[in-house]
């Protein structure tokens, strides 16, 4: 009896594990941040170089820091989810714009439109870097307190939004 | 062939002139090598099976700049380090350190080993049970040596 039984739990077990393993998203590691304070930088903005702009600028607004890029290939892809958000979902969208040209950038928004309430310019990509950004594009939700809540690596779904950022962004408004 | 032998010489001659050295890639060979050994402890998040010291992806050019200019700033390994965990996660480092969330990680393939002792022991000792198990009775004997004696090929000379 156990002669058969004994493949069949290894197979089972087996099973299991690649039931789990091809759906996890080994790209999408962990971010040490959630629930930390959001890093602190003054960036200058896109476009009024000659104002700035930091994390302590929101204190006691819910809002979206979104990195993104004029040479980012996948930024095109969240973009018109991002324009809608900015007209209906009423949370102001901040643009990091990570290692980018400043005239590109600007005319990136011209042509495709412009979502943010602001964008600032991380040209070296040394803010990126402190919120642990590895691949643009990459929204972070942070609270009125400036903490980070929740972190999108790549493209910002509807799905994403729908499940994960809107409860939240309900929550922590409340 | 005087000629042929003097441009030979001479073609000689010019290459045993010293090449001028390359400039050095840094100005601080020694920061340089740290900065190397440093990063092939680290795992570059953009291709996550290359360490940070061989790759190439942009991200990882970022980090080894930043890295250089801590080194600089007198920063040590274990600051550096602390700096990209607290950005990265533990993900960042190729030996995670040991916790409750990496015990399996590490403790699994000594797990796996005891088990695999443990089965094989078990079999082993089934085994021979076995072989112990199935002695021949008299009367088989005595009939297993009838018939070795009565194979006509067995006779003895």
């Amino acid at each position: 009896m156990t002669r058969f039984v004994i493949p069949l739990v290894v197979f089972a077990v087996l099973v299991g594990f690649l039931f789990v393993g091809l759906r996890l998203k080994p790209s999408e590691v962990p971010s040490p941040l959630i629930d930390k304070p959001a890093p602190a930088f003054q960036l200058t903005q896109l476009h009024k170089p000659g104002e700035r702009f930091g994390v302590t600028d929101m204190k006691g607004k819910v809002w979206l820091l979104n990195v993104w890029a004029s040479w980012c290939v996948s930024c095109r892809e969240e973009h018109p989810l991002l324009m809608e958000l900015a007209k209906e979902s009423g949370v102001p969208i901040v643009g990091l714009n990570y290692k980018d040209q400043r005239e590109n950038a600007v005319q990136w928004l011209a042509r495709f439109g412009n979502p943010y309430a602001l964008s600032v310019v991380d040209a070296e990509g040394r803010t990126g870097i402190d919120f642990g950004v590895y691949g643009v594009p990459e929204t972070f939700l942070i609270d009125r307190d400036g903490v980070i809540r929740y972190k999108q690596i790549g493209p910002l779904t509807r799905e994403a939004w729908q499940q994960h950022i809107l409860p939240l962004v309900k929550k922590l408004s409340a | 062939m005087r000629h042929v032998l003097l441009a030979l010489l001479l073609a000689l001659a010019w290459a045993s002139v010293p090449a001028r050295e390359a400039p050095p890639a840094a100005a601080d060979p020694a920061l340089e090598a740290r900065l190397h050994k440093l990063s092939t402890e680290l795992r570059c998040l953009v291709c996550q099976n290359e360490t940070l010291a061989d790759s190439r992806a942009d991200l990882a050019n970022d980090l080894r700049r930043e890295i250089r200019d801590m080194m600089k700033a007198g920063k040590s390994d274990r600051e550096i380090t602390e700096f990209l965990v607290a950005r990265y996660g533990d993900f960042v480092l190729y030996r995670p350190p040991v916790k409750s969330t990496t015990l399996l990680l590490w403790g699994g393939p000594f797990a796996l080993l005891a088990l695999g002792i443990v089965i094989w022991f078990v079999l082993l000792r089934r085994r021979a049970r076995r072989v112990e198990a199935a002695p021949l009775t008299a009367e088989e004997q005595r009939l297993a040596a009838a018939l070795l004696d009565s194979d006509p090929a067995r006779k003895t000379p």
